[in-house]
């Protein structure tokens, strides 16, 4: 099933990682400017934030244990609502034209507005805090989903529908059963989009307001001059950047096997 | 058991439209394999939508058991040419073959019990837990084939169903089909461009008309039981037969192969 593996996938792809973090150390040595630290000050900066407590808790810090769940927590809150709303509502708008003619402007209006925008607006209804932050980003990361499913549940294959038709499946059923997992590949193509967009709302969401957070700590080390607290939240940034797309690819290949297969054979 | 009166229909309107079915009558009795014959386009197909209740006629009546149809019968199932997009591949082959019987309120055992003895008459009960993609085109669509059955409908309505496998498996799907009527009491009306098989497997052949259609010829097939591919098919009577349906289908005129508006 599976031959040659694609020159990405072999684990020596990851040589130029070690070949550009000598580079940086050696470049950033040179330079000596203290807004430029080297990769290894960074990750020592970066242990003693999150990795320095006590054994008995696997060396996880004070701020490793509050400030990144609750990064987090808020991003999949605000990232599964936004799966929910925008799967609803676009399978809705996919599935009727009357809905999708009249909807149809207001969503690509609503889509057009930069995210960071309505942090001011939001702040004013919620007040600082989770609700205002999972707020944000459900209306920043939703659009993606919405116009993703909207577009896999309006070409749903005739012959599906009609064969549901003619055995008879409730309406239900249909929607369920035939239209959902239709849609499926395209909302995952969506909710792929919306995580990576996801992240960067919370940190923007929590570097205007908020009093913990990853986007908090790196304002904190940004005021106290700790610039590689600075470097080292962005490193951690980057670094569950790529945690999330990669258990989000692993939960996609298992949920859409049917459709990676189906296509490799017709 | 099924009565088609004076049907018609056009699709489109104006200059474009396609003048598909021009009154088709026809009655079809409990138990009866009717194949319906005729040119390509000339509306077979439009004819087994309305049977199905997935289109609704421009004129003219379908009683199924004496009912009007109106959206579609319960006691129908359907195969359609195209077993590809016609089965979900994101489910299981025993998956696609219960779904309808969620329509009959029949819980999950049963369902399953349904699904694997229907997946047995045709040959298929090691592959319940594959994926249709999995299988080749004959097996797919002995698949179709097993989700109508274990729907147990009192009409079966079959659209050009062996048109997309290839000679061998045609004539496996062919034998197939007159294997298992014989387990159940079921109508069957057959849509096929194939003259030769239209009289293979048929009791009766109904030969349309090119576009606008309408019943040309009615036949009735008096041919040994047990049809056997090789012995029916050089039997005087299949020679016969088959010559009638395709001068039938031909059209009176040489020229009329392939029909046009204009001509007819």
């Amino acid at each position: 099933m599976n031959p040659a593996k694609p020159p990405s996938k072999r684990p020596g792809w990851l040589w130029p990682v070690p070949v550009a973090l000598a580079g940086w150390e050696l470049a950033t040595r040179a330079a000596g400017d203290l807004s430029f630290p080297p990769p290894t000050t960074i990750f020592s900066r970066m242990r003693e934030m999150w990795l320095s407590g006590p054994a008995d808790r696997l060396w996880l810090t004070d701020a490793a244990l509050t400030d990144i769940p609750a990064s987090v927590g808020r991003l999949l809150a605000g990232w599964a609502l936004a799966g929910l709303v925008g799967t609803t509502l676009g399978i809705a708008l996919g599935r009727s034209p009357l809905l999708s003619r009249f909807l149809g402007p207001l969503v690509h209006f609503a889509r057009a507005v930069p995210p960071p925008l309505l942090l001011p607006f939001f702040m004013a209804l919620f007040a600082i805090g989770a609700r205002m932050q999972i707020n944000v980003i459900l209306f920043g990361v939703v659009w993606p989903i919405l116009i993703n499913s909207a577009e896999g549940a309006r070409h749903v294959d005739p012959l599906h529908l009609e064969t549901a038709a003619a055995f008879g499946l409730s309406r239900g059923q249909r929607l369920l059963r035939v239209v959902l997992p239709s849609a499926l590949p395209k909302v995952f193509a969506g909710l792929r989009l919306s995580l990576s967009l996801a992240l960067i709302l919370m940190v923007i969401s929590e570097l205007v307001g908020s009093v913990d957070g990853i986007g908090f700590q790196l304002l904190d080390a940004q005021r106290s001059y700790d610039l590689p607290g600075v470097w080292g939240t962005i490193v951690l940034l980057g670094l569950l950047g790529c945690a999330f797309n990669a258990a989000f690819l692993a939960a996609e290949r298992r949920i859409l096997s049917w459709h990676r297969a189906a296509n490799q054979t017709t | 058991m099924l009565e088609i009166s004076n049907l018609t229909h056009t699709y489109g309107s104006g200059p474009g439209s396609h003048h598909a079915l021009g009154g088709v009558d026809l009655s079809v009795a409990e138990g009866e394999l009717v194949c319906i014959v005729g040119p390509s386009g000339c509306g077979k197909s439009t004819l087994l939508r309305s049977v199905a209740g997935l289109l609704r006629p421009g004129g003219g009546e379908v009683l199924f058991n004496g009912a009007p149809v109106a959206g579609t019968p319960k006691d129908l199932a359907v195969v359609f040419q195209d077993y590809s997009r016609s089965l979900f591949p994101w489910m299981s082959v025993a998956d696609n073959v219960s779904l309808p019987l969620r329509r009959k309120g029949l819980d999950r055992p049963r369902r399953e019990e349904a699904a694997l003895e229907a997946l047995t008459q045709v040959g298929l009960e090691e592959a319940g837990a594959k994926y249709p993609w999995q299988l080749s085109g004959g097996m797919q669509q002995r698949v179709a084939i097993a989700r109508a059955l274990a729907y147990r409908p009192a009409l079966l309505l079959m659209d050009e169903p062996f048109g997309s496998v290839d000679a061998q498996t045609r004539e496996d799907l062919e034998d197939l089909t007159l294997r298992v009527r014989g387990h159940h009491a079921m109508t069957i009306l057959l849509i096929t461009h194939d003259i030769d098989e239209s009289v293979y497997v048929g009791d009766r052949v109904v030969v349309l008309s090119g576009a606008p259609a309408t019943v040309v010829g009615d036949l009735r097939v008096d041919l040994p039981e047990p049809r056997e591919q090789i012995a029916t098919r050089e039997h005087p009577g299949f020679v016969r037969l088959r010559a009638e349906v395709g001068r039938l289908v031909r059209g009176p005129r040489p020229a009329a192969q392939h029909p046009t508006p204009e001509t007819v």
